[in-house]
């Protein structure tokens, strides 16, 4: 299936030069907006917006839990300053088609990229799992329950993890931990989601 | 300083983690005792342990004489009082205040002063337990992870009263025996079950709040973060009803809301889906093979 980009700015999802962008065509079933205002078009097959930390109702609008069209939000999962990885959070609204489901599955997925259906919710499925732990982490550091090597060798070892969280969320950027934490607890309102002290002192100092 | 360890007890041998401590003591040359309430648990640990060096042999990781040398190392009994010659007891009995306080004081009167009582706990505190044993200087935390004889880490936990000896004896017994220490405080859960428990809740509870389908969600940490194991995948590889009692032991002295048992979880082992051991949890299972939900 085709795809058509419309683009203002860096794209999170696919920086300059990602093989994704130069695959577009001209004309096609699929339209991803990247920064661009979103035009809704009914004759799509889908119509995708690269999502931030906000949701998808901040474009399309909601209407009492009825809402949903062709038009789906989506991000590919990037942890910060982190390259981008090969995952697709796309985002549904409830009466989202599911044609336009397929359609923009098709599309990533022919482009080698994994899949995964989310709920239009704040922090999609990896930050709203993720972030909490690392904000615990943080806390912990400052707490001294350990050192930062040895709770990133503990998670390591004892999970499995590639990389421990400490390691993770400094990687990223504890100032854009800062800004998705903010983000997640302003829609939340829950303490796990406030933002850490170090993400705070570091986004102070950003 | 530390002092000497020549032979090693473990209590709870005949469970699936004893049994691990167990073959890890052995393994690194320790005369080990096995104890458990039941010869018959302890059959069933020694079955596990044969196994286990078994295919040690069967891979050619070990020879068949070593193995033989092995398993001499290791004795089984039911009687506490055989433990009197252990320099080194590591609990692994029920996770229960009580029972650990219990078992501690008891060995108290039947082991040698200089004998070093260690805590496999993972979610009580080292000083509690520590409390009831009339030696808490001599009392550590030592948190293995499942399978031990497979994993390297332990989790090393002085409580408020554990000497630097205690500490020092049990670092060195952990590197001796080939294993990672890493040192924390004693605080509920330590650094491994603090961060895991309330992350594994939230990815239960993002199932309940309708983010996404649970295949989805493990799909999203393994391709998205590169964990080998998705949290609902883990959950039901630990079990539903372990679960919710890791919840019970662990909210009531942490008070975190994530920590507590999400609804879905009491329901789904009310359910009787208890995940990988009942063929059914978060996904279902048909021998080794496991289907998304």
């Amino acid at each position: 299936m085709r795809y058509a980009i419309q683009q203002e700015g860096e794209s999170r999802s696919f920086p300059t030069g990602d093989a994704f962008i130069a695959g577009a065509s001209d004309t096609a079933e699929v339209t991803i907006h990247l920064g661009t205002a979103l035009v809704a078009d009914d004759a799509k097959a889908a119509v995708l917006v690269e999502l931030g930390t906000e949701c998808l109702g901040v474009h399309t609008g909601e209407a009492g839990g009825e809402e949903g069209s062709n038009v789906l939000g989506f991000a590919r999962y990037r942890n910060g300053a982190d390259a981008p990885s090969q995952l697709i959070e796309l985002v549904r609204q409830p009466n989202s088609k599911l044609e336009a489901i397929e359609a923009a599955r098709a599309v990533f997925e022919a482009a080698g990229f994994t899949v995964v259906v989310c709920a239009d919710q704040a922090g999609r499925i990896i930050d709203r799992l993720v972030r909490p732990k690392y904000n615990a982490a943080l806390r912990f550091l400052d707490e001294g329950l350990a050192t930062a090597n040895d709770m990133d060798t503990t998670c390591r070892l004892g999970l499995g993890y590639p990389v421990g969280p400490i390691e993770r969320v400094e990687r990223g950027g504890l100032a854009y931990h800062y800004d998705v934490t903010k983000a997640l607890f302003d829609a939340y309102g829950t303490p796990a989601y406030a933002p850490a002290r170090r993400a705070a002192v570091a986004k102070k100092r950003h | 300083m530390t002092s000497a360890i020549e032979t090693v007890a473990v209590c709870g041998a005949g469970g699936t983690m004893g049994a691990g401590i167990a073959i890890v003591a052995a393994r690194a040359g320790w005369r080990t005792i096995c104890y458990d309430l039941s010869m018959e648990s302890l059959e069933n640990g020694a079955r596990q342990t044969e196994a286990f060096f078994a295919k040690s042999v069967e891979r050619g990781k070990m020879s068949a004489a070593d193995k033989e040398a092995l398993m001499a190392r290791l004795s089984r009994t039911a009687s506490l009082d055989d433990l009197v010659k252990a320099d080194l007891v590591i609990e692994a009995v029920y996770e229960d205040l009580a029972v650990k306080r219990q078992l501690f004081g008891a060995l108290n009167i039947i082991c040698p002063a200089h004998t070093v009582f260690a805590s496999n706990t993972s979610t009580l505190s080292i000083t509690e337990i520590a409390g009831g044993s009339g030696r808490d200087d001599r009392v550590v935390g030592l948190h293995f992870c499942l399978p031990a004889q497979l994993m390297r880490l332990i989790e090393v936990s002085p409580g408020l009263n554990t000497s630097e000896r205690t500490l020092s004896t049990a670092w060195a017994w952990c590197e001796k025996a080939g294993q990672l220490p890493v040192k924390t405080q004693d605080k509920p859960g330590f650094i491994l079950n603090a961060l895991l428990i309330p992350f594994l809740n939230d990815a239960i509870r993002a199932v309940e709040a309708g983010v996404a389908s649970a295949a989805d969600i493990d799909t999203a940490m393994k391709v998205g973060l590169g964990y080998k194991m998705g949290p609902l995948e883990l959950i039901d590889l630990v079990g539903l009803d372990t679960m919710v009692r890791l919840c019970e032991a662990f909210y009531p002295v942490t008070l975190d809301p994530r920590a507590a048992a999400p609804p879905l979880l009491r329901r789904m082992v009310a359910a009787g889906r208890l995940g990988r051991k009942t063929g059914r949890g978060f996904f279902t299972y048909d021998g080794h093979a496991m289907f998304g939900a």
